[in-house]
């Protein structure tokens, strides 16, 4: 008995120190995670956009006049007539060359004459507020144009887009440009089901060669004057806006488009 | 069995084809549509007979202007400079040249044609889209050439429910009170006018002081207070013919008789035993019928189009907020819960808003709200304005507005503006006199 009882003590004070042992694994911190680092994936481009640096230039100028003294000071260059080696582009000249070509695309005098720009703008037309809608509209519509003209789509992209249909920039591009042209009709009531599509078929430039309205037959029905109204305001915006911002390639994906104008948000307001 | 099989090759194989794109346009510009009004032609016979009758040299370009001014006062519609304009009138009637009006950038054209026919004025005039390249409508009119005006604003009503899909509110009339002399001892006479401020009559002597008159929303007949003997007295007044009559002589705290949708009511309020409470009265039969029956002041009633809804002004809550109730009283629910007081409700013709006048912190404000109280909107601010009154299409208000006077007690002023639902399109109604408590008639054509 008095054995038994020995044991069974025994075992238990063996199984609490297993315990204590073995338990605290628990008590662990997690393994400190390093902080999430968020990356914007950006559209590659053909050039770079990253500012030019002018004191890099500054630099470069400075070790290349360096290097014109010493070989003036040791003695002057012997003429030597052009061998064939030399008119392949040596490394130095391309780099002059790509120097160049962001002197033009980056020159801060150029950013001045943008911002002259601005201030003829300015200058002709009197802050109005009746147009804020207006002015809104238009930086949607520029910022658009530079998107279309920088945003080329890679061969990859193409890929994957033929298959879904427009990129988001194209569309919001293609958005930006119909927004700009479509005067809503004011007078529309914003608590009716009034959604216009309308089909077009496009030529590569962009023009309209076809378009039509989906629901054609709603038009002429008594009782749908402002329905009417509502497409003839979309025709109108859509001829305004021709030749239409699509994009450059994948003609076949977006020769046939449906727009559907819906004016709620806008008259609700 | 042959169709069994075709629909079977044509599952097994399917042609490359892709998804129709669909882009969603959910935003547009609010400008003022371009549009251009080019002069109304008139041959040369027309245009010496209508300078006889009516002194103007050429009624055609009269009238265009009038139809311009109109559009440009809506706010929606930009017309351009006809300098710009390289078609001549007479030949963009019969066929216009699209490229050359789509050059000035318009985008509607209203062309027309003037003649004088059987000692009568005949204005037809066309609309065109000018982007489509067609004819969108097409009218003719014939009247007496006094009413040139009124074609004009006809012409502008149509062109304006063509284009914007409700109906226009140009050709209405304003009734005032037209108001002269100085602050303390001011005469008030009745006033009426087209909405454009032209063909200004009065209507009274003002020898009685008027208060509060309203159109019947279904007639050109007007209701409005007077003092007789110092005693509210309710008139009806006809306008086309001015025939006048009374209604009944109430108590002395009576305010703002108006007509109910269909005309056959006036609903008011006027205090009885002290309290102040809102009344019907039948202008077939006369009985008199009270809507309301609380201790607080109720005034300020404004029935909704359909006739089911009435909505007044009360401070039964403490303070003068906006309620609504069924026709017969019932189910009074308090609508507006915004800081500070409201006042002078007025429900849309279009039935979705109640226009309202409202004091919060020493100013007056225009302002607009559903008809549950949500989506408060004020439109205008100022040191003292009230009395907003709808045109008929509740697209616009117009109001009156007093200016400060000086420490002399001079430069005082009442005038009339109007504004649009979108708080932007605010404009003076120009008056002769000084102005206040307009209201607005329905349309005098339909």
């Amino acid at each position: 008995m008095n054995r038994s009882i020995l044991l069974s003590s025994v075992l238990h004070v063996l199984l609490i120190i297993i315990t204590a042992m073995s338990l605290p694994f628990l008590s662990k911190k997690p393994i400190d995670l390093p902080p999430i680092v968020s990356i914007e994936l950006i559209q590659i481009t053909d050039k770079t956009n990253i500012p030019f640096a002018p004191k890099a230039k500054k630099i470069i100028e400075e070790v290349k006049e360096k290097e014109k003294k010493l070989v003036s000071e040791q003695a002057p260059p012997k003429k030597v007539k052009k061998i064939k080696p030399d008119s392949v582009p040596m490394p130095e000249d391309e780099v002059e060359k790509v120097e160049k070509i962001k002197e033009d695309k980056q020159n801060p005098e150029k950013i001045d004459s943008e911002v002259k720009q601005v201030s003829e703008f300015e200058k002709d037309e009197l802050f109005d507020p009746n147009n804020i809608a207006a002015l809104i509209d238009k930086s949607k519509e520029e910022t658009a144009e530079t998107t279309n003209k920088t945003d080329k789509v890679t061969q990859d992209q193409q890929r994957t887009v033929e298959s879904s249909g427009l990129s988001l920039s194209e569309e919001d591009a293609l958005k930006a440009q119909i927004f700009g042209c479509w005067s809503i009709p004011l007078g529309l009531p914003y608590n009716e089901n009034l959604l216009v599509r309308i089909k077009l078929q496009l030529k590569p430039d962009g023009t309209v060669a076809k378009s039509e309205i989906l629901d054609h037959a709603r038009m002429n029905k008594p009782g749908q004057g402002f329905y009417k109204v509502l497409a003839e305001s979309a025709l109108r915006a859509v001829k305004l806006c021709q030749p239409l911002r699509v994009p450059t390639t994948g003609y076949e994906r977006w020769k046939e488009l449906q727009l559907n104008f819906d004016a709620r948000e806008m008259l609700e307001g | 069995m042959k169709k069994l099989l075709i629909s079977i090759l044509l599952i097994l194989f399917p042609l490359k084809s892709f998804a129709l794109i669909e882009v969603d346009i959910t935003r547009g510009n609010l400008n003022p549509l371009p549009i251009a009004v080019s002069p109304l032609s008139i041959d040369e016979n027309s245009r010496k007979n209508f300078e006889k009758i009516l002194k103007k040299k050429n009624i055609g370009s009269e009238i265009s202007i009038v139809v311009e001014n109109n559009l440009k006062t809506s706010g929606l519609f930009n017309p351009l400079n006809k300098d710009a304009f390289l078609q001549a009138p007479d030949i963009a009637n019969l066929k216009p040249r699209f490229e050359d009006w789509n050059l000035i950038k318009a985008q509607a054209l209203i062309t027309g044609k003037v003649s004088y026919i059987e000692e009568k004025l005949r204005v037809e005039f066309r609309l065109w889209d000018v982007l489509a390249g067609k004819e969108m409508l097409a009218l003719a009119f014939t009247t007496v050439p006094n009413n040139w005006r009124r074609v004009g604003h006809i012409i502008t009503d149509k062109v304006y429910q063509r284009l914007t899909g409700e109906k226009g509110y140009f050709d209405t009339r304003i009734i005032y009170v037209a108001e002269e002399g100085p602050k303390t001892k001011r005469i008030k006479k009745l006033a009426i006018m087209d909405q454009d401020g032209a063909n200004n009559k009065f209507l009274t002597l003002g020898n009685e002081l008027v208060l509060t008159p309203r159109f019947n929303p279904t007639s050109q007949m007007v209701t409005y207070l007077s003092y007789f003997r110092n005693l509210p007295r309710v008139y009806l007044l006809d306008i086309e013919t001015g025939m006048q009559e009374v209604v009944g002589d109430f108590p002395g705290m009576t305010f703002a008789p108006r007509f109910s949708p269909n005309g056959k009511k006036i609903i008011m309020s006027f205090a009885k035993d002290g309290n102040s409470d809102i009344y019907t009265m039948d202008l077939e039969n006369r009985i008199v019928e009270k809507i309301t029956n609380h201790p607080s002041i109720d005034t300020s009633p404004s029935y909704s189009p359909d006739g089911k809804f009435i909505c007044f002004n009360s401070d039964r809550s403490g303070y003068q907020q906006i309620y609504i109730m069924k026709s017969d009283g019932s189910n009074v629910k308090r609508i507006s819960f915004g800081k500070g007081l409201y006042g002078t409700p007025v429900w849309s013709p279009r039935g979705d808003l109640i226009a309202f006048t409202k004091l919060h912190k020493g100013k007056f404000y225009i302002g607009v709200m559903r008809t549950d109280g949500s989506g408060e909107r004020l439109l205008t601010e100022n040191f003292y304005q009230e009395a907003p009154s709808w045109s008929p299409n509740g697209r616009v208000l117009i109001f009156y507005r007093e200016t400060k006077t000086d420490k002399q007690g001079k430069g005082f002023s009442a005038k009339l503006w109007s504004i649009d639902l979108t708080g932007y399109n605010e404009r003076m109604v120009d008056t002769p006199t000084d102005a206040s408590d307009p209201s607005w008639s329905s349309l005098l054509s339909n």
